[in-house]
């Protein structure tokens, strides 16, 4: 495709987008359906239990790893220059040929950068590197790329937040779009954009990945979950970070 | 407890479908109000428990129960003559009834102390301030803990 | 590998009350909760927290199953003189976790 047409196949892809997508002024973190003793832990650093991971985020940051022994710092200076980066994320990467998140765009600079061994998922060092760098971008807003290379990973991750599937043949969309704000059980439905992450979710007792939450979703609507790292999960992310674009990040979120 | 909210659904046979995704694991024994009650007994004695002068400051209504901000304050003037001693905090519903006993002395100042605890399902706490004359101070509070719609894993 | 987050002023004034607040990383295993396979996972708690100021006692709790994961514990105390307050958590299976902090006494 040429760029011209590929930036009017984004276009028209946005449009079509946008009809079902809330409104950015209607945009609702989940931050505001929590209980105020749960905002107040968010907002305080001292008393996140998200800023533990913060710590060793930042430590990892500076130490010098793999054959490169090479460190973040030695190729991106302080990690505040990063501002921003976390809000662009999921981006296109050319080495992959399709969007990567940003635990895969650490995994990537790991391996062909400092030569060291991609971290897990949700391992404790991605977590904590992934909330470090997400740090640098609190209460900037979510700025998806427009890059046109990212037009069909989107369409298909909108196609993937409304499909029904799983036992109970649901759609995201039926909750997060459809039913936000009513109750399910106890519980409000969250408009489900991906402002916090990594979060500290109560109920993990830990922090965890925006892959780990989608995971939980589709155990939930009784799916087989993809594999961590599937390029399904990918294209959601990139879909949602759409969806929320405009709004501020909170990295690391606490939900209950 | 557990009371289920579907004010303004308008789509109740979709909701109540994903609501049957929220499985209540099987509960280990938990502590009874005897068993608090007795808790406090081996901690009081045969003082007398004086209501007042401790503030149990924790939400009414939480999301959920594995971590909940919790403070208590107990009026004192902190002074060598006349302070708290110790703060000590029970539950009613939890698999025991000890949640924390805090030790402090003139020196802090202010008798007040946070911390975040973990509470089963919705119960009762109580919260009991000793103080360097040798008498007792209490104040409870009950907190509902709702049930999440949305749990990972079957198996907590 | 384990760790803390202390949360102090820099610095305070003779006399002034002030606030410590602290945060550790740690499981808070109950003991009471069954793995996927059925089986009871064993108690791995903290039991007890301490701080010292200059070498003085000034503040220790006894922690229970009913704590939360990470525990997150704040306290008062006055400030006397500049120097080290240290902290010191202990529990099931050895845990043991030491942390200090300096504060200017003005």
């Amino acid at each position: 495709m040429k760029p011209r047409a590929a930036l009017l196949a984004v276009l028209a892809l946005a449009a079509t987008v946008a009809r079902a997508e809330i409104p950015e002024a209607e945009r609702r973190s989940g931050y505001h359906d929590m209980g105020p003793s749960v905002q107040a832990m968010q907002d305080d650093d001292a008393a996140n239990p998200g800023t533990l991971w913060l710590l060793q985020g930042e430590a990892l940051w500076d130490r010098r790893q793999g054959a490169a022994a090479k460190s973040c710092a030695d190729c991106h200076g302080a990690a505040s220059g990063l501002a921003g980066v976390a809000a662009r994320y999921p981006a296109f990467s050319g080495v992959s040929s399709r969007p990567i998140d940003l635990e895969q765009r650490i995994n990537l600079c790991r391996t062909d950068n400092q030569k060291a061994d991609a971290w897990a998922y949700e391992s404790r060092e991605l977590l904590s590197l992934s909330a470090y760098v997400a740090r640098q971008s609190r209460d900037l807003p979510i700025a998806p790329p427009a890059d046109p290379r990212l037009a069909p990973f989107l369409a298909a991750g909108a196609d993937l937040f409304a499909r029904r599937q799983g036992q109970l043949n649901l759609s995201c969309a039926q909750c997060h779009d459809d039913n936000h704000g009513k109750k399910l059980a106890a519980a409000t439905i969250p408009q489900a954009h991906p402002t916090g992450y990594p979060i500290y979710r109560l109920e993990w007792q830990s922090l965890g990945s925006l892959q780990r939450r989608l995971r939980n979703c589709l155990i939930g609507m009784r799916a087989e979950p993809y594999a961590y790292g599937a390029p399904e999960y990918v294209d959601l992310e990139l879909y949602l970070m759409s969806r929320a674009r405009g709004m501020p990040l909170e990295a690391p979120g606490v939900r209950p | 407890m557990d009371t289920l909210h579907r004010t303004d659904v308008t789509r109740r046979g979709f909701l109540a479908g994903v609501a049957l995704v929220t499985l209540i694991p099987a509960a280990p024994a938990s502590a009874t109000p005897d068993e608090l009650a007795a808790a406090i007994k081996e901690l009081v004695g045969s003082a007398k428990l004086n209501p007042g002068r401790v503030t149990l400051d924790i939400p009414p209504l939480v999301e959920n129960g594995n971590t909940v901000p919790m403070k208590v304050s107990v009026e004192s003037p902190m002074t060598a003559k006349d302070h708290v001693k110790a703060i000590h905090v029970f539950n009613e519903r939890n698999p025991q009834p000890y949640v924390m006993n805090a030790y402090l002395g003139p020196r802090a100042g202010r008798a007040s102390v946070s911390a975040h605890i973990k509470l089963r399902e919705s119960q009762k706490l109580v919260a009991i301030a000793e103080l360097s004359d040798g008498s007792f101070w209490t104040a409870s509070a009950n907190v509902i803990v709702t049930v999440a719609a949305c749990v990972e894993d079957l198996v907590q | 590998m384990s760790n803390a987050l202390i949360r102090l002023p820099k610095s305070v004034k003779r006399g002034e009350v002030f606030e410590v607040k602290t945060l550790i990383q740690h499981p808070m295993e109950t003991g009471f909760r069954a793995g996927a396979n059925g089986t009871m996972i064993p108690r791995d708690i903290i039991e007890e927290f301490l701080c010292t100021y200059n070498g003085v006692e000034v503040f220790r709790l006894k922690m229970s199953s009913a704590i939360a994961a990470n525990p997150f514990v704040s306290f008062f105390t006055t400030a006397t003189e500049t120097g080290v307050l240290f902290f010191r958590w202990t529990g099931d299976n050895g845990f043991k976790m030491e942390e200090t902090a300096s504060i200017t006494v003005a």
